[in-house]
């Protein structure tokens, strides 16, 4: 099934798109969201009549990148009431310039890497933009809870990297991923969730005692 | 069977000290498991143990050596922990201790793992094992530290993991191999796939760098080692790091197999230098201690780097320098723990005139002093002298001048902060030392100065050994 593959990747761009542009937390989380469920649907649109494994790596995907991570977030900025970013260090329009620029550069290098199957070829380039677009979220956005959705872009775009080699590397792989997904945003989470009782804010710009 | 025992040893003994309720239960938990796990590693000094799961868990020289270099800096600590927990009560009471074993646990798999998924898998357990350690006090600055510490660090394995997925398509070409083992990888280092093993490398060498604390990636280490109750920033610069550098080896181990060594070395000289610069600047005029440690160890990681960088007799320098890094750096921030608690009215302490109020901490701070700056008779004089004789036998002049250089603008800030903290005037202020504080930190000094006195002829095997598989030789 390349054209879903393709349909569903596009999607994923797109949800990253709408992180970069919209200033309402909500939007951003629900984004990652949707962009979670489009990672789980993935596998199955990858190897069609997929094995147990491929079942198992798409359920908990949407388990985990769909549902439980996204509502955590939903709940951290309720406890904090925080509705938007107020000030990013880059601003919206520019922020989905660099979105284009990364995506553009990731399919640019996508072609020079030689790639091992021609059929998951798209797979490359879009994780890569991902990553980028992760970092970059991670980078300039100063809500801490718009840190924890850069960092969740940044792992999906490791992930499908990784669904290049769901056959041949065995189980661990995923759940390197999913286990690292969970624990670090779980522990972020908590964090946040002392920021905002210790400084009355999740501004993480705030977080400026400690310097030279 | 063993290398399942190395990890299950200290996680079994993190649960049940969890479960106990009274303190000094788990405080001789910690004891056990840290003493029943050094028990382990001398059994696999002994008797090598057998390669599990297809060659996923293995111990080879290197690992052996890193596996060790924890175990005892643990054991040391465990003690120290004894009278640290009977001094300060650190908020979380039972979950210090096995979140302190847990380390332990996750350290063994990283150094056990041939496998570099599994290898990232324990690192990343590392890192979470350590995150709630830092946050002890639950006051701001440690926070802003702990949240510092988790970002850069979690992005820093994300990069790494995405490394570890490029070093699997480089070995796409090669299909017969077991994915992702070191020895396949080795083995078929001729059929990997350039381009991505170069990618993967440059992935995780920033992954792991950041977990090092090599510069530019190292902005989270004096936030973090200065917050972090004293212990923890010992095991942190001692025993985290040694196994993000034994990740770093592992890639290295691979390329130099693969012969990309002249892309790889340029990167990791790159690097090294960065960190040694980088460290040299923020030393001049830093007043806290911890901090101080902090730069310090951001110098020694670039150490690691040139030396693996240089290869040759670097390569065993390299190594061997991990080793006395580990231990320095437990007795520095086990001495700088002692100075720095309060007294048991909660006084603030003083930091000057040490050596009248804790004169065993002050002396130990000297000797730590002259250990880290790489003076003779002390372990590190000896593993910088073989990184430097590689830069001057590779021909490598100007690198060789610039580290010595950096070296001595170290020294002189180090030995003025710290002359100033051990002589300067009474400060009748903080705590006296108890004997258990006291005695671990003599215990790493006295390994220091072992080390830089004789080394056994097993331990030079397996250096000899370990330098081999990165392309090195021993001197």
């Amino acid at each position: 099934m390349p054209r879903v593959v393709e349909l569903l990747l596009l999607l994923v761009i797109l949800t990253s798109f709408i992180v970069l542009g919209t200033t309402r937390l909500s939007a951003c989380i629900r984004a990652v969201a949707v962009q979670g469920l489009l990672l789980g649907l993935l596998p199955l649109a990858l190897y069609p009549g997929g094995s147990l494994h491929i079942w198992g790596l798409a359920g908990g995907t949407v388990l985990l990148k769909g549902v439980i991570l996204p509502r955590f977030l939903r709940w951290a900025i309720r406890e904090a009431a925080v509705r938007r970013e107020v000030e990013p260090r880059v601003g919206f329009a520019l922020s989905l310039l660099v979105g284009v620029v990364a995506v553009a550069a990731a399919f640019a290098i996508s072609r020079i890497l030689p790639l091992p199957e021609r059929e998951r070829a798209m797979l490359v380039p879009v994780a890569l933009a991902t990553v980028i677009i992760g970092l970059f979220v991670l980078t300039t956005r100063s809500k801490a809870v718009l840190q924890v959705v850069g960092y969740l872009i940044l792992e999906n775009g490791v992930y499908l990297f990784g669904l290049t080699h769901v056959e041949r590397v065995p189980f661990l792989v995923e759940v390197g991923v999913l286990l690292d997904v969970f624990v670090a945003v779980f522990i972020m989470g908590i964090v946040v969730f002392h920021i905002n009782r210790e400084f009355d804010s999740l501004d993480s710009t705030r977080l400026t005692e400690l310097t030279d | 069977m063993l290398l399942l025992a190395l990890i299950a040893v200290p996680a079994l003994a993190a649960v049940i000290a969890y479960a106990r309720r009274t303190p000094q239960w788990r405080a001789t938990w910690l004891i056990v498991g840290a003493l029943l796990h050094l028990a382990l590693v001398t059994v696999a000094w002994v008797v090598p143990p057998l390669p599990l799961f297809k060659g996923w868990l293995a111990l080879d020289s290197l690992g052996l050596i890193v596996l060790t270099t924890v175990s005892a800096l643990f054991a040391v600590v465990g003690f120290y922990a004894v009278g640290y927990l009977r001094r300060e009560s650190p908020r979380g009471g039972r979950a210090f201790a096995s979140y302190l074993l847990a380390f332990l646990a996750a350290a063994s798999l990283v150094a056990v793992s041939h496998h570099f998924a599994v290898l990232w898998v324990g690192l990343e357990a590392t890192t979470l094992a350590v995150a709630p350690l830092i946050y002890h006090r639950h006051d701001r600055r440690s926070l802003e530290a702990v949240w510092k510490y988790l970002v850069i660090s979690s992005v820093g394995i994300a990069l790494a993991l995405l490394g570890v997925f490029f070093l699997a398509t480089a070995q796409a070409g090669a299909p017969s191999a077991r994915p992702l083992v070191l020895e396949d990888l080795i083995t078929d280092a001729a059929r990997l796939q350039p381009a991505w093993l170069k990618a993967a490398f440059i992935f995780l060498l920033v992954g792991f760098g950041t977990k090092m604390g090599l510069a530019p990636m190292h902005t989270w280490k004096p936030d973090t080692y200065g917050e972090a109750p004293s212990l923890v920033g010992g095991l942190m610069a001692g025993a985290l790091t040694s196994c993000a550098f034994l990740g770093l080896a592992r890639i290295t181990q691979v390329a130099v197999a693969a012969d990309i060594a002249p892309f790889v070395q340029p990167l990791l000289l790159g690097f090294g230098l960065l960190s040694l610069v980088v460290a040299a600047a923020f030393l001049v005029g830093q007043t806290d201690l911890k901090r101080l440690l902090a730069y310090s160890s951001v110098e020694h990681m670039g150490l690691l780097a040139i030396g693996l960088g240089l290869g040759g007799v670097g390569a065993y320098g390299a190594v061997l320098h991990m080793i006395n890094n580990a231990f320095v750096k437990g007795l520095l921030f086990l001495a700088v723990g002692n100075v720095l608690l309060p007294a048991r009215d909660g006084t603030p302490p003083g930091v000057s005139g040490v050596l009248h109020r804790a004169p065993v901490s002050g002396f130990l701070l000297l000797i730590g002093l002259f250990a880290v700056t790489g003076s003779p008779p002390f372990g590190p004089f000896l593993s910088e002298f073989a990184i430097l004789s590689a830069a001057f036998h590779g021909g490598h002049y100007w690198i060789a001048a610039t580290v010595l250089g950096l070296l001595a603008v170290i020294f002189v800030s180090l030995g003025a902060r710290v002359l100033g903290a051990v002589y300067g005037a009474a400060a009748p202020t903080g705590a006296r030392e108890s004997a258990w504080l006291a005695a671990a930190p003599v215990v790493l000094a006295l390994v220091v100065l072992g080390l830089g006195v004789f080394i056994p002829r097993p331990l030079f095997q397996a250096l000899a050994a370990a330098a081999g598989t990165l392309g090195g030789w021993a001197p």
